[in-house]
């Protein structure tokens, strides 16, 4: 009894230094990222007059270009976010479970692909199918005609394009991850026993991926939610994405409380979804 | 081993290759191929040049260089102290503490980056601390984006320490302070050393929140990007942004030498 009272005492002891030593950083994060949210939601419900009042919500919330935002915005984060988990799931398996020479270098290759800046992507794309890139440049010279048939870099399908390409490798490197942990052995017994390789997948793999599947793919969700340099670069007038919204409304509109209501929405929409990538991630271990 | 048969495998293989090359490997080569023409409207770009890179080593491009890399030291040198004090911060803590640490240090991480940019311009346009318009409020912006990162890697190397080299070198009576600067951080000096390279190449490309906040003679090489490409000059936004891959990976590369040298102590 008198050892567990004191191991309590010294348990609070320790508390309350660590807290003494956690206290300057969080007033350094409390000062250049809390108080600076803080006045953001704030300004989102005083509109100029200085008065509090809900209007600049029921402002937004009544036009066209924030509701046309914020469909455009979630359609392109859950499209981008199914293709990338489709296709970092096949190249996954096959570096992992069909291993050739270079595999290696090609794991080296994605980890060298994510320090790159996301708006490259859009850059190249703009070479490959724009206007006058390559595929269009190939097709006028084939067919003679005088202008050639891609032109979706400024729709949509340019953007979930340029999202799936920048943000697969995000899905690929916990799968990687979690297939060096899984025992090839299972694998090797249940091909014996006369499984097809795409059954080996459903009922062997694919379980064991799921954790994985599911930390990348929410965090690929937040990540596609807040892009903004792959939207900017391909120039398009009809994408508008939520953060391209604040930026519009920010900096061509200097209209700060529109901007502030639209970013209080897209705080709410990622931090939530980033609380359930954070809980679901914790709870599988991965 | 997946697939057994001879054929099956090499069919697995040209399907992959299929997949990965024009997706991930050409947008990069395309890059690289730009950076070197001055028109391209066929199959291949036409009319070799160097001409890119005078533009994009000289003047305004050279400017943004030095803005960029400079901005980007500074960010990842702040935000690793930062994180790194609130990962130990953190680690010395019981459950709640932790996750409440956890929860602020991550939050930069799920706000949109465009967002963090709004808030500090919001926040730093008006005293007491009145920033806007020097290069200080961008330097802020990423230092803020960038902690995320620091204190995420330095708190997960954190995780796998031992706990056996503090607990002997405490219990043959050396001080917290000793234990912490002669056994907790040589020991996570690797980890210090990869998480500085991460932030340095996450701040060279940060283009959002530097959108929101830049003001004119403090431009970095993402927003020198942007102005090539939307005033249409394609081919010069390919040399810098070239120019910008090698910066990132020279230096990633040099941070990675640190390490090995390090791990070998």
């Amino acid at each position: 009894m008198a050892s567990a009272v004191t191991t309590t005492s010294r348990g609070q002891g320790r508390g309350r230094a660590g807290w003494v030593w956690a206290l300057p950083p969080v007033a350094v994060l409390a000062v250049v990222l809390l108080y600076p949210l803080a006045l953001v939601v704030q300004q989102s419900v005083t509109p100029d007059e200085g008065s509090t009042s809900l209007t600049p919500y029921a402002d937004v919330f009544a036009s066209e270009s924030f509701r046309s935002a914020l469909g455009t915005t979630v359609w392109l984060a859950v499209g981008s976010t199914v293709g990338c988990l489709v296709l970092g799931f096949a190249l996954a398996l096959v570096i992992a479970f069909v291993p050739f020479p270079g595999g290696k270098a090609v794991a080296k290759f994605i980890d060298v692909f994510l320090s790159f800046p996301s708006f490259l992507i859009t850059l190249a794309l703009l070479f490959i199918y724009g206007t006058v890139g390559m595929a269009n440049g190939v097709w006028t010279d084939a067919t003679g005609a005088s202008e050639g048939p891609f032109h979706f870099l400024t729709t949509p399908w340019g953007v979930l394009l340029a999202e799936i390409t920048y943000f697969t490798p995000f899905v690929m490197r916990p799968l990687l991850a979690a297939f060096s942990q899984l025992d090839t052995a299972q694998l090797e017994v249940a091909s014996s026993l006369g499984a097809r390789p795409a059954r080996i997948v459903r009922k062997v793999i694919l379980p064991e991926a799921l954790p994985a599947l599911a930390a990348g793919g929410s965090l690929v969700l937040v990540m596609c939610l807040n892009e903004f340099g792959i939207v900017l670069f391909t120039g398009a007038k009809d994408v508008t994405t939520l953060p391209m919204l604040v930026y519009g409304k920010a900096i061509l509109e200097s209209d700060y409380p529109a901007a502030c209501v639209v970013a209080v929405v897209n705080i709410a929409l990622s931090v939530g979804l980033y609380t359930l990538y954070r809980t679901v991630s914790r709870r599988v271990g991965a | 081993m997946l697939v057994h048969s001879r054929a099956g495998k090499w069919g697995t293989w040209a399907l992959f290759l299929l997949l990965f090359v024009p997706l991930f490997a050409v947008p990069l080569l395309v890059i690289v191929a730009a950076s070197f023409s001055t028109n391209w409207s066929g199959a291949f770009p036409s009319g070799p040049t160097a001409g890119n890179y005078t533009a994009a080593t000289s003047g305004d491009s050279l400017q943004a260089l030095t803005t960029s890399l400079v901005t980007a030291l500074c960010a990842s040198l702040l935000a690793l102290a930062l994180g790194t004090w609130a990962a130990l911060a953190a680690a010395s803590l019981r459950k709640p503490g932790k996750r409440l640490l956890d929860a602020l240090f991550m939050l930069p991480v799920a706000v949109p980056s465009v967002v963090v940019g709004l808030a500090v311009l919001v926040a730093f346009s008006k005293p007491p601390l009145l920033l806007n318009g020097t290069r200080w409020i961008v330097i802020l912006a990423h230092t803020v984006l960038v902690t995320a990162f620091a204190y995420q890697s330095v708190a997960a190397a954190i995780r796998r320490l031992d706990p056996m080299y503090e607990q002997a070198a405490a219990s043959l009576g050396a001080r917290p302070a000793h234990v912490l600067w002669r056994i907790k951080l040589p020991l996570l000096l690797p980890s210090l050393t990869a998480a500085a390279g991460l932030c340095f190449a996450l701040s060279m490309g940060e283009l959002s929140a530097t959108m929101m906040l830049y003001p004119p003679d403090w431009t970095p090489l993402p927003v020198q990007i942007f102005a090539a490409t939307d005033r249409g000059s394609l081919f010069t936004g390919a040399a810098v942004s070239v120019v910008l891959m090698g910066t990132t990976l020279l230096v990633l590369l040099a941070v990675s030498r640190i390490r090995t040298r390090a791990s070998y102590r």
